[in-house]
């Protein structure tokens, strides 16, 4: 089991649940890594569920470990993708066919659910209507707040922007819209002072 | 009375000055001589002559020097005004509210001639005289919202209600206090707020929103709310804050007075008759601690209530390692007489002295 309990934090900072399967013709799921056993689990609770389903996964760092599971499952059509970038534009034409009533689930890595379901919202579909699940790492895709450019997977605070090599923190502050949390200079203050980086929830 | 525009910097040297006159009506933001979060709504019809609350959009003497910083910050980071696309006729609206009203308010520096939708805007001050479509953007140098909003003080946040909430959908936001709108852009008040310590759990927000998505056409309301900031620098926002957080260490016990400013905002909300947003106008007045001790009930307020802030509100905004400092400096303005209800200066009723 790879489910890791958030604790509570500031209300801009997305909460993830639990998969049910919903009633709907079709289903479209968009998970990574250790996301693959969200819908495994899923598949068991719903016979008919998967042959239903368009699944796009990123395996990340889990390499072939849960692709063959996956195989298994009847998938209507399964997708199987190097990464978030390579498959976004399948992702995109996925949404934009879509009709009323398509059932969208998202499980993984928070970047990876950020970043599909602000191509779902794009799409006009509300993120209140989208079911998430987060699975694996904790790591975050992280926005620097001064030169804007993104960094992702951060499992550490602080940690240096990956573009403009300042030295930023972590907050819980989440924009829906970059799919991203807020990073922010730690020594602006007190120039080259920047205490040893922790593990994020250590 | 005719305005005198200053020459003025808000960055570099920091030439930002202000006259006697704008001391006096200054918005001074302690009514009493303690602070906690509040929902401090009134409506925002008028106030004593020349005080800031008397116009709609308050003119003063810092306005070509501010239009004249908020145009370099653009230049730096156009992301500063943003519009979500559906956004575009709530533009429109604040543009015909801010010309309406400095055109009526303010004769002699501001013109609008309407015949049907041929406009014509002049605005003296600016030396800026366009004719333009109503409603039509490609005759306009820049989108509605920022076309207008180039041309007046304060940041403009431009708020969408839907879902019973109010959306920041757009704005043009170059004097905020540390806050981003290309971060925020499109969260819901709940939000954009969550950062804030404290006040979610004294139910503020809940209350505040449900005054706010109430806010009725031709009703607009106002509140103050305050921060401190080293040196005058309109720019305080966290893609700077790299630049300029380092100022706050450059306070010293012989620059306090002249250094440490206190950062008012006038908050207004309107709402706006097309579109049905709320347009929520956050105009940023700054007064260094050696002007507000030339009003002695200031002094003695504006020390009680810093002396007596809560850690965790002094922490939020950004001064509880520069508090002792200045409280030495303010202690000395403070000699234990009592202070008049309210936020005016007061000055011709002060204490006796003994």
């Amino acid at each position: 089991m790879s489910k890791f309990n958030f604790p509570e934090s500031i209300r801009s900072r997305p909460t993830y649940g639990t998969l049910e399967a919903r009633a709907g013709k079709s289903h479209l799921f968009v998970a990574d890594a250790e996301g693959a056993e969200a819908i495994i689990d899923l598949a068991k609770t719903d016979d008919s569920l998967m042959a239903k389903s368009h699944v796009i996964y990123i395996p990340k760092d889990t390499g072939e470990k849960y692709t063959s599971q996956l195989e298994k499952l009847g998938i209507n059509q399964l997708y199987v993708g190097p990464s978030f970038a390579a498959a976004q534009a399948r992702l995109q034409r996925t949404l934009e066919r879509a009709h009323m009533g398509l059932q969208l689930y998202l499980t993984g890595t928070e970047g990876l659910m950020g970043q599909a379901q602000r191509d779902a919202m794009t799409a006009g579909i509300p993120h209140t209507a989208i079911q998430t699940e987060h699975r694996g790492s904790i790591g975050r895709r992280m926005q620097c707040v001064h030169c804007k450019g993104i960094t992702e997977d951060v499992k550490i605070d602080p940690f240096v922007c990956s573009h403009c090599g300042l030295n930023l923190f972590v907050r819980d502050h989440y924009s829906r819209r970059l799919a991203a949390f807020q990073a922010v200079c730690i020594d602006a203050e007190d120039p080259g002072n920047v205490p040893p980086s922790v593990e994020l929830y250590s | 009375m005719t305005i005198q525009f200053k020459d003025e910097t808000f960055r570099g040297d920091y030439t930002y000055k202000n006259s006697d006159w704008a001391i006096k009506r200054f918005p001074f933001p302690f009514h009493e001589d303690s602070y906690m979060y509040s929902v401090n709504m009134e409506q925002h019809k008028g106030g004593p002559e020349g005080s800031i609350y008397e116009k709609r959009f308050d003119v003063d003497e810092h306005y070509l020097s501010e239009m004249r910083d908020r145009a370099m910050v653009l230049a730096d980071d156009p992301l500063r005004c943003q519009s979500l696309p559906h956004m575009t006729l709530a533009g429109w609206d604040l543009l015909e509210l801010i010309m309406v009203s400095k055109s009526e308010d303010y004769p002699d520096m501001f013109e609008l001639h309407r015949d049907g939708d041929q406009w014509r805007w002049v605005n003296k001050p600016m030396g800026i005289d366009d004719s333009f479509t109503f409603m039509d953007e490609t005759t306009l140098p820049y989108g509605p919202m920022e076309y207008i909003t180039r041309q007046t003080q304060g940041d403009f946040a431009v708020l969408d209600q839907r879902d019973d909430n109010l959306w920041m959908d757009a704005g043009m936001i170059t004097t905020q206090a540390d806050w981003s709108l290309d971060f925020d852009i499109g969260m819901n008040f709940f939000e954009w707020h969550a950062p804030v310590p404290k006040a979610n759990e004294m139910g503020i927000f809940i209350r505040a929103l449900k005054f706010l998505l109430n806010v009725q056409q031709g009703a607009p309301a106002r509140r103050l709310n305050w921060t401190m900031t080293v040196n005058p620098l309109l720019d305080t926002s966290p893609e700077n804050y790299h630049k300029w957080g380092v100022q706050k260490t450059e306070l010293a016990p012989e620059n306090v007075g002249e250094k440490q400013h206190l950062r008012v905002e006038l908050q207004t909300f309107f709402r706006l008759p097309r579109s049905n947003a709320l347009v929520f106008p956050i105009r940023c007045y700054l007064a260094s601690f050696d002007d507000l001790m030339t009003v002695p009930k200031w002094g003695r307020r504006l020390h009680r209530v810093i002396r007596d802030l809560p850690e965790e509100l002094a922490t939020y905004k950004g001064f509880i390692d520069n508090r002792p400092m200045m409280l030495d400096y303010l202690s000395a303005y403070d000699d234990g007489k009592p202070t008049s209800d309210g936020i005016w200066p007061d000055l011709e009723s002060e204490p006796e002295r003994s």
